[in-house]
């Protein structure tokens, strides 16, 4: 009714009002080649690449942001649009580093790829990088602004899903210059370390501060017994890093990867997100029955925690005071396990395998060493154990599967639900739910807090109480909940937090690209996990009761705490302070 | 004008002051700059961050705007300005050169301050003059065909 008729290379297309030329194309497996568009992103139509010819318009036209109108007649390969995005693509090539071979991206880079497109064999214009310093000032993110080429989804990314706007554009022109308020190293910055602009960069401008040299050398000490714990959300994104498609769950062979790199121990996070339920679980019968501060609201996601504690620090009280599942893990590999094992913690370097870039700050922080050393040695992304996995020349695809190590690597399905937005949320509710009533949970597939929605809400009834829940990713939707909460219009008992869309699944430590429909698979890989388990519920996990049994006594015991339990720093939101004498 | 080490309260309350008139909001941003500037006559870091924060804005984006406006200057700026003209006309007749003395004279570069606070050196594209090339300003005053020679002199006239 409302469609409209376009050509686009001759094609008669149906569109709707609205649209851009590129959705149109693209909806046609027409491709128009882009570099600032991005899928997450509303199109700014900054680089130019994906000008297309439009029949009656003057100029070019970008197709990201161009809208469509009825009888409109586009061309997207015209010779004038050829020579003019080889031109732009050009030019971009103009001033950045040549030597493609020692990049991070090197072969997954987008200004690469789109100079093979394009065919370009010669760069006439060649002007010297600007010779800026790489600022690896940050524990998470490592910034290299000669590989900057201005397209703006990093500041788009940290303002409009993170709300964190730690980046910004300066200057003019050639003196354009991406990077934080002020020129402060990131380190300096008010920046969470969520790394969602490391996935959203086209070139190797910004990326991980790796830790690939400490944990080779670390392997290699025969001195160091070094133990690996894999992150829910690894399993169902390490395979796109390595050749396969999104979506696939590689637990089997990632284990067999962690033994052939050399790990002496290969253990799980799903394990410790268990034992998270435990104690944060209790912490919440806890407050819900004593009358503590509610919403109780979680905390393994440590970019969501360095951005509650700059930006709403008067929250922190609503915190759940349990470490992240990461550190739960390393505090109980150097205590419980080092004693079980006969190791010396002295001598073991716990590594873990996380999506995330903010888990390198979380590992760093001064309070995470309660088992008397450091709890967690070194963390690495899913793109560097990716990269580490090539480095030995493995195939991965066609690795034989293999299972975790006792005692720390069984886990239940409800620990594998943290790599989704929404799964700590039902794993705690599986387990509170018993814990509250008595009963048996009859169906443990809460879908109402699945999903993908920004901001998302449930009812549980258990016994009497209604507990009511709700559900956020991506930071600027967890500030959307933390307002209302704050403004007292939201009376939540629990209250899950992500700092990243989607979840960890959609983690800056995880291969690039990233999309929705990435996620989205991503996430169904998750859910799949979850059943194919025999235990759904992580208070029915054997290896936890056993921890509880051995070492810790009970849920929220002395122990507990001092090992599994910590404190928040309040922080400024203020780059610089302009109080002054 | 408040003097250019010293932020105290006192410019706070006047950047207050501002803010209540253009409106406590992110479209103020560039009209309260403008005021700003005009008060305190640069806007140094802890301005920017203080107009972000009372606009409620991130900080970053304040010094995008002030970066991008060449109008917007984050040095002290000198009792007068000096602008000159580097247009076409000027250029070729011999306006190049007169900024060099300029420069000189000033012990300062384009778009700094002289070390007494006395001169801020500009360079203008072209101020519709070119019958009358080179051309140079001070303040408000325009000096039309300068030679090398009369630099010092014009400079002079200005404490």
């Amino acid at each position: 009714m409302s469609d409209i008729n376009v050509t686009i290379n001759g094609q008669s297309l149906k569109a709707e009002p609205g649209q851009t030329i590129l959705e149109v194309a693209q909806q046609a497996k027409i491709r128009i080649p882009t570099l600032c568009y991005h899928p997450d992103l509303p199109p700014i139509g900054a680089c130019r690449v994906c000008l297309v010819e439009i029949e009656g318009e003057r100029a070019l036209q970008p197709s990201c942001s161009f809208p469509v109108r009825d009888g409109m007649v586009v061309r997207t390969h015209s010779a004038a649009v050829r020579k003019a995005r080889r031109a732009v693509v050009v030019l971009l090539l103009s001033d950045h580093p040549s030597d493609c071979t020692a990049c991070v991206r090197n072969g997954n880079c987008e200004l690469q790829a789109l100079a093979e497109e394009l065919g370009i064999r010669e760069v006439r214009v060649r002007v010297e990088p600007h010779g800026y310093e790489v600022d690896d000032s940050s524990l998470g993110v490592v910034r290299d602004p000669d590989k900057c080429i201005l397209c703006r989804r990093c500041i788009q990314t940290c303002e409009e899903i993170q709300g964190v706007s730690s980046l910004r554009i300066k200057g003019r022109g050639y003196d354009s210059l991406i990077g934080t308020a002020f020129d402060l190293p990131l380190g300096d910055a008010v920046c969470v370390n969520c790394g969602q602009c490391i996935n959203r960069c086209p070139t190797g401008a910004l990326t991980e501060k790796t830790a690939i040299p400490e944990v080779w050398a670390a392997l290699e000490d025969p001195e160091l017994f070094v133990v690996v714990q894999t992150a829910p959300a690894v399993r169902v994104a390490l395979g796109e890093a390595l050749g396969m498609p999104p979506g696939e769950v590689v637990t089997g062979k990632l284990t067999t990867a962690l033994r052939e790199l050399g790990f002496d121990r290969v253990f799980d996070t799903d394990f410790s997100a268990d034992l998270t339920i435990m104690e944060e679980g209790y912490e919440l019968v806890k407050r819900v029955t004593e009358g503590g501060v509610l919403p109780q609201i979680t905390s393994c996601s440590p970019g969501w925690i360095k951005f509650i504690e700059h930006f709403y620090p008067e929250l922190l009280p609503h915190l759940s005071s349990c470490k992240s599942p990461q550190q739960m893990f390393g505090a109980v590999a150097k205590t419980y396990f080092a004693e079980e094992a006969g190791v010396d913690p002295a001598k073991m370097r716990v590594v873990s395998i996380m999506p995330c870039t903010a888990k390198k700050y979380e590992a760093a922080r001064p309070e995470m060493r309660d088992s008397g050393y450091r709890d967690v040695d070194y963390v690495l992304t899913t793109r560097e154990l990716a990269q580490m996995i090539k480095q030995i020349g493995l195939d991965f695809a066609h690795l034989p599967e293999s299972d975790y190590d006792d005692p720390l690597g069984e886990s239940s399905g409800a620990g594998v639900l943290f790599g989704a937005t929404g799964g700590v949320m039902e794993a705690a509710l599986r387990t509170a739910y018993e814990v509250i009533t008595g009963e048996r949970l009859e169906n443990v597939d809460i879908v109402a807090v699945r999903g993908m929605e920004g901001v998302r809400e449930a009812t549980v009834k258990c016994g009497d109480l209604e507990l009511r829940a709700a559900v956020a990713h991506g930071l600027a939707n967890a500030a959307q909940l933390l307002d209302r909460i704050v403004a007292g219009e939201a009376d939540y008992h629990f209250v899950e937090i992500m700092a990243c869309p989607g979840g960890c699944l959609g983690g800056g430590g995880q291969p690039v690209p990233t999309s929705m429909a990435i996620r989205q698979a991503r996430a169904d890989a998750i859910y799949q996990a979850d059943r194919s388990l025999p235990i759904r519920r992580s208070h029915e996990n054997p290896s936890i009761k056993r921890l509880y049994e051995r070492f810790l006594g009970e849920p929220l015991s002395e122990k507990s705490h001092h090992l599994l339990h910590t404190h928040y720093t309040p922080r400024s939101k203020q780059t610089v302070e302009t109080e002054t004498e | 004008m408040a003097t250019t080490e010293c932020l105290c309260a006192e410019i706070y309350s006047k950047i207050d002051e501002i803010v209540k008139t253009k409106g406590a909001e992110p479209s103020s941003l560039i009209e309260v700059l403008h005021a700003v500037q005009q008060e305190i006559g640069y806007l140094p870091v802890p301005v920017q961050q203080y107009v972000a924060d009372a606009l409620g804005l991130p900080p970053g984006t304040v010094e995008s705007v002030v970066s991008f406006y060449s109008f917007f200057t984050t040095q002290p700026r000198g009792r007068h300005t000096v602008k000159v003209c580097q247009g076409t006309a000027c250029y070729v007749r011999g306006g190049k050169r007169v900024l060099e003395v300029v420069q000189k004279q000033c012990g300062c570069g384009v778009g700094e301050t002289s070390a007494d606070q006395r001169f801020s050196v500009e360079v203008v594209r072209c101020i519709g003059a070119c019958g009358l090339a080179p051309v140079m300003t001070v303040d408000e005053d325009i000096y039309d065909r300068v030679k090398t020679t009369r630099v010092t002199e014009i400079l002079e006239k200005y404490e």
